[in-house]
């Protein structure tokens, strides 16, 4: 039986392989001897293919492109047999099958398929385990990684860490080869043990610490991840440690969530959906409104501080909340805001009967601090709710413009959030046949912060409202006056 | 707060976001101009946890601190979750720490909603910018944009991440309003739209000059958290397909609400929405690439998949009349309707099939499974016999069977008395 020795690389084999074929050796007789491990890697006993043995052998061998990258890769593969069947496959490419790879389900193609494809998989495998520790040196950082692939693969998966880690110096140490980069050239040697690496550093604890963390234990699938990080791999992946724990405790963890949804859900219950009559009728709506329970600010709110002002007002001035005095008068803008308020509208000329003042969240939200009630901003779920109560107070009024006194009244008019500062003092369209002026909450002027100019804030609030008086004076002048188009 | 703390806080708050893709972008190394990093293209998942998901980016938040209160969200502002903040320097050193170790691919960054969306964006885009232009810092970035932010913040982002996205979270206007009062669907869509012009203009510009300045080369993607709400499984494929064809979108995801709701923990008459989130991306699989339809998945009269069979053998039991088809003569389109057949298969059956005739061997050693195949097709040496396609128990023999359900036994018991 004819014996081709070789080097054990695929260049080397591939010498060998064009001799046997030169001397049209068939498949079945191949022996296939690695001269450096000194072994017989492959006897083959027998081949059940019928092809061949008293075939001419082919002048020249070409073979396709695809063939060659196949079976670069299936020569990394570990099973001793892949040499006898790149051979036998090469012997058909030669001997009246060209085309042998595009017959798919062909058995050689199928098994050489699956070969290059866990090699593959491998390469691809030792791309994303392979774990670097950092060793100091007096040339800088030197980082190094001990992996253990499951085939012959350090030379193929090498390039890509060259590619990613150019300016680092490294080295990966495997049992069968070791790759080197020191910045410039990439060298290959032989094995070496796992006591050559480094031991694990404090590094991998905040990795570890992600890796718990980024783990989501309503969800176990332990079959997927160990079909995609198989538990080979796991002996040098530093946060495989965590896993039987993580399982373990994924599901008293789920229970803890469960029960804290269900609080959740206690509180989700506080909230429902305001029962607004159909009514137009202002005190129709006021009185309905005395009695919402559709969010839970109601339980610490002393009542309900409707809006206020003549059926007949051309203006909706929307504010944020009641304050304290608000609360325990039951009106709103009657506090230290709402006289500085009726200050800034006396200086803009606009007479505060033309007005229906109210707010966008009606009960007062607050927390206690000393015997003091200090004033808490609505969240989104709360002016959410209040907001049917405003509505229906803009469609009994249908007035010709809103004003909105911070980000509160904006979002809840405009029904999104808007940037004050950045949107004051401009006209926006909203859904209630009035364009919306947006501009501060008189509160803000009171507790400016140290370095800005009370007086400026001051004119600037009543530049805004000015606005205003124009355009209601454009109104008087008659539809269509010259100051109704403004800036819309 | 140390770094540890905080890392365990804002991955904590992050992982809701199902996506870790690291693949679609330009291929590029350090090998030359310095820094570090590569992308290859396909993307490279570093570890997996047990839930079944990859790692291949850091995935964090800057903050979970967040002004807006969307009620399906453990970051919304009503969450008594503990907060953090990352500085910008600490997010670029974690992810350069962690990529020189070969953990990772890059960073997958989020943030809460402080201040103002433009300050927030504009810390996200300042940790991009630092790893770029900084530490030439060539590995994966993506990026999740606020709608709401200024275009410009939303180009620079475009300009330093491989993606970009923006989470629709809810299907429809009327979710939204119902658990995302903040969030405004026409917005997101609109945002969307100005993604899409950017990247097309930068892969139009590109086509001409390799110089010109890349987009978001990885494309966008967006995710859907599913049952929260009542909205039904065409709703959501609706809207996926939607965003395929018109908004250009790469992917879409589908999270499954969490935590679980407490009822299906108790009474589970239904499968967990677990398996409704796996049959949503089977059925997004079907329109990507087996040119299906999202009325042939699901419509009004079906409106949910059928969460025992997977779509395709389930649209094939509801359609017996186009079976069995031949493997050695069917079109490539038919081919990909048989329940059993991938993509793959179906590309190497007709290369096959030109120079052989295709017979129950052949699908064997193309790993077909045959128990699922057979009652589909016709081979050389294979038709299926009466007790196949007209069996009414056909269906039967695909679902798992009915479990029993003890509605008396405590959580964990086995087995209840008969008696």
């Amino acid at each position: 039986m004819p014996a081709f020795s070789f080097d054990g690389t695929f260049a080397d084999w591939k010498r060998a392989a064009r001799r046997a074929l030169a001397e049209s050796c068939p498949p079945q007789a191949a022996r296939w001897t690695n001269a450096r491990a000194g072994q017989v890697e492959l006897e083959l006993a027998e081949s059940p293919a019928p092809y061949g043995w008293e075939s001419e052998p082919p002048a020249r061998v070409r073979v396709p492109r695809a063939f060659l990258t196949l079976a670069q890769e299936a020569a990394c593969h570990s099973d001793p047999t892949r040499w006898d069947l790149l051979y036998r496959m090469l012997w058909r490419l030669g001997h009246g099958e060209p085309h042998l790879l595009e017959v798919t389900v062909d058995a050689d193609v199928t098994a050489l398929r699956a070969l290059a494809k866990a090699v593959h998989r491998d390469v691809h495998k030792m791309h994303a385990f392979v774990r670097f520790r950092e060793i100091p040196t007096a040339a800088g950082s030197w980082f190094v990684s001990w992996f253990e692939p499951r085939h012959h693969i350090v030379e193929a998966a090498a390039p890509f860490f060259v590619k990613r880690f150019a300016a680092m110096r490294w080295s990966i140490l495997t049992p069968e080869r070791c790759a080197h980069w020191d910045g410039r050239t990439l060298t290959f040697a032989a094995g070496a043990t796992r006591d050559a690496a480094p031991p694990e550093d404090a590094a991998e604890d905040l990795w570890r610490a992600y890796y718990a963390s980024i783990f989501n234990p309503a969800r176990l699938k332990v079959a997927t991840m160990a079909s995609q990080m198989p538990r080979h791999y796991w002996a040098n992946l530093p946060e495989a440690r965590l896993i039987p724990d993580l399982i373990a405790s994924a599901q008293p963890r789920t229970e803890t969530m469960v029960e804290t949804s269900d609080r959740h859900r206690e509180r989700d219950s506080d909230f429902g959906t305001a029962s607004v009559p159909g009514s137009r009728d202002l005190s129709v709506l006021r009185s309905a409104a005395a009695t919402c329970r559709s969010c839970p600010l109601w339980r610490n709110a002393s009542c309900t501080v409707f809006g206020e002002g003549g059926p007949g007002a051309r203006v909706v001035v929307v504010g944020e909340q009641p304050g304290d005095q608000e609360d325990r008068a039951g009106r709103p803008f009657v506090g230290p805001a709402g006289q500085l308020f009726d200050r800034a509208l006396q200086a803009a000329g606009i007479d505060r009967a033309q007005l229906y003042v109210t707010n966008a969240v009606k009960h007062f939200k607050w927390e206690p601090r000393g015997k003091r009630r200090l004033h808490q901003k609505p969240n989104a779920r709360e002016i959410a709710a209040c907001r049917p109560w405003l509505a229906a107070e803009l469609q009994a009024i249908q007035p010709d413009v809103i004003v909105c006194l911070g980000g509160t009244a904006a979002r809840s008019v405009l029904q999104s959030s808007v940037r004050v500062l950045e949107t004051r003092g401009r006209w926006h369209p909203t859904d209630f046949g009035a364009p919306a002026l947006i501009t501060v909450h008189p509160s803000s002027l009171l507790r400016l912060p140290p370095g800005e100019d009370p007086k400026a804030a001051f004119d600037q609030f009543v530049a805004d409202l000015r606005r205003v008086s124009a355009r209601m004076m454009g109104f008087a002048q008659g539809e269509g006056g010259a100051l109704i188009r403004d800036d819309i | 707060m140390d770094v540890v703390r905080k890392l365990q806080i804002l991955a904590d708050a992050a992982k809701y976001d199902a996506s870790c893709a690291s693949s679609g972008t330009t291929r590029r190394d350090s090998r030359s101009g310095g820094g570090l990093g590569s992308t290859t293209g396909n993307g490279i998942c570093h570890s997996y946890t047990p839930d079944g998901r990859c790692i291949s980016l850091l995935k964090i938040l800057l903050t979970n601190h967040c002004s807006y209160d969307c009620l399906y969200c453990v970051n919304r502002v009503s969450s008594a979750v503990p907060r953090a903040r990352f500085t910008v320097e600490e997010v670029v050193r974690l992810t350069l720490d962690f990529y020189r170790r070969n953990y990772i691919e890059g960073l997958f960054l989020s943030s809460g909603i402080i201040s103002s969306p433009d300050y927030t964006m504009e810390q996200v885009v300042a940790v991009a910018r630092t790893l770029r232009v900084d530490h030439g810092f060539k590995g994966y970035l993506h990026l999740k944009t606020i709608p709401e932010a200024s275009q410009a913040l939303i180009d620079e982002a475009g300009r330093w991440a491989d993606r970009i996205s923006i989470n629709l979270e809810l299907p429809t206007a009327a979710d939204l309003q119902q658990l995302a009062p903040e969030k405004n669907g026409a917005r997101i869509e609109t945002a969307m739209d100005a993604i899409r012009l950017r990247i097309q203009e930068s892969t139009v510009q590109r086509a001409k000059s390799p110089k010109a300045p890349v987009f978001a080369p990885a494309g966008q993607s967006t995710q859907m958290i599913v049952g929260a709400t009542e909205a039904t499984d065409a709703t959501f494929l609706a809207r996926a397909s939607h965003l395929y064809t018109r908004r250009g979108l790469r992917r879409v995801y589908y999270s499954a609400f969490s935590p679980i709701p407490d009822a299906s923990r108790k009474l589970p008459l239904v499968a967990p929405p677990l398996l409704r989130e796996h049959r949503l991306y089977q059925a997004d699989w079907l329109l990507r690439f087996y040119e299906f339809n999202v009325e042939e998945l699901a419509d009004a009269r079906r409106p949910n998949l059928d969460l025992a069979l997977d779509p395709k053998l389930s649209w094939a039991l509801r359609h017996r009349d186009r079976f069995p088809v031949n493997v050695n003569r069917a079109s490539r389109f038919e081919l990909l309707r048989v329940p059993g057949f991938g993509v793959k298969t179906v590309d190497r059956l007709l290369q096959a099939r030109r120079w052989h005739r295709i017979r129950l061997a052949d699908l064997t050693r193309l790993k077909v499974s045959l128990q699922t195949v057979m009652p589909f097709i016709e081979t050389v040496d294979h038709t299926p016999t009466g007790h196949g396609l007209d069996d009414d128990n056909l269906r039967a023999r695909f679902a798992p069977p009915a479990e029993q359900l003890d509605l008396f036994a405590p959580a964990g018991a086995s087995v209840s008395n008969p008696a």
